[in-house]
């Protein structure tokens, strides 16, 4: 099977006068109870939680030292990603879960019909623009975690379950931020 | 004492990787299956159109928690060797404002766009590129804002170590808060339906 028919694979059971219609969604509080016992399972056998922005940072590190050596140098920010020159930063553990996180993420789709090239938007909004918000969301993202030191995974679900103070108020500033901001940005989603 | 297994050495760092690879299996499965995928389904909760995935972050949480204490508590775990971050309250609750406003004009968080990138979505793959711009501009600013990075410190602490009670009670209160939060969610899908039905 070709990745073009993997974005297009479908159950019989999905298919409805030929058009293509997702499974349904399973239950959420069934999902929360299961992605909760995956999260326990990693604390019991790594002693940590899961993360997903710390390899953004890594990848931003890495480039910039290519690009310029010297200003990574004194740079505490750039020198924590880069571990201690021994070995390939790159090959760490956050890395390969996330890898894992896109693959499995894949399969899931796929078994759903739910892979499909598509810009997620809502009807009243074009292409050019939910791109644009796309790049100026992602970019406040990535300042916002690096200020808080980790993000939804890292400090929200892993922080969270862990009653860390700093992952709670993160977390409540993160809902309370969205909701907040949410009513200048209804023409992109409703 | 028993767990974590990776801090009494019961396997080494090239088994951790595979170890890394197959929970990330497990929790890209379940971000898809939960709605993150989708940019439309993450940005629903925050006009309480849809609350899944409301639902599926706090459910797993809260699951996450009880098991932590479970475990602790029969003396399998050992809590104090599981790795979460210091706190510095002020940077994380300005990054958290930042980050939530982005949530929602961006569509993702770095987690869920991982798996919306895996399933076609074009729009994460932008969010992503931001994202990485978002953490140089961080990244080249860091000298001149990292007096508010370390500002405000408290070291590794918890909810009931900072409240000083009991670790149970604030379980009981964390578990009646996501109680109190779905049962939110319930009746603001209802009212958001039937005002939409009413025009």
């Amino acid at each position: 099977m070709n990745v073009k028919e993997w974005f297009h694979h479908h159950d019989h059971d999905n298919v409805r006068d030929g058009e293509l219609t997702p499974m349904h969604y399973t239950n959420p509080y069934l999902i929360g109870l299961l992605l909760g016992i995956v999260l326990l399972a990693t604390f019991v056998i790594m002693g940590r939680g899961m993360g997903a922005s710390g390899v953004l940072s890594t990848v931003v590190a890495v480039t910039v030292e290519k690009i310029s050596p010297e200003s990574v140098q004194g740079n505490n920010f750039y020198m924590g990603y880069l571990g201690d020159g021994e070995s390939n930063p790159l090959k760490n553990w956050l890395m390969f879960e996330v890898i894992g996180i896109v693959i499995g993420g894949f399969i899931s789709g796929a078994i759903a019909g739910r892979n499909k090239f598509v810009i997620e938007k809502g009807p009243r909004f074009t292409n050019k623009k939910r791109l644009l918000f796309a790049f100026i969301g992602g970019s406040l993202m990535g300042f916002g975690a690096k200020m808080a030191r980790g993000c939804t995974s890292g400090q929200g679900l892993t922080g969270g379950a862990l009653l860390s103070v700093g992952g709670w108020a993160f977390m409540m500033a993160v809902f309370a931020g969205a909701y907040a901001f949410a009513y200048f940005v209804r023409r992109q989603w409703t | 004492m028993t767990a974590p297994f990776f801090k009494f050495g019961y396997f080494n760092d090239e088994v951790s990787l595979i170890v890394a690879f197959i929970l990330g299996l497990a929790f890209g499965f379940l971000f898809e299956r939960g709605g993150f995928g989708s940019g439309r389904m993450l940005a629903a909760q925050f006009y309480f159109t849809d609350m899944r995935v409301f639902k599926v972050m706090f459910t797993a949480i809260t699951t996450a928690m009880i098991g932590l204490f479970y475990l602790s508590w029969i003396g399998f775990l050992d809590l104090s060797l599981v790795y979460f971050g210091e706190t510095f309250l002020l940077p994380q609750v300005v990054g958290g404002l930042i980050l939530g406003v982005g949530f929602v004009v961006g569509g993702y968080c770095p987690g869920t766009s991982s798996v919306a990138i895996s399933t076609g979505k074009i729009d994460a793959i932008v969010y992503a590129i931001g994202g990485l711009f978002g953490i140089f501009v961080f990244g080249e600013a860091f000298p001149y804002i990292s007096d508010f990075f370390y500002s405000t410190p408290m070291g590794r602490v918890t909810l009931p170590e900072l409240f000083g009670i009991d670790h149970g009670i604030i379980l009981l209160l964390v578990i009646m808060l996501a109680i109190a939060g779905f049962t939110a969610a319930d009746w603001g899908e209802k009212f958001m339906a039937s005002k939409k039905e009413g025009k």
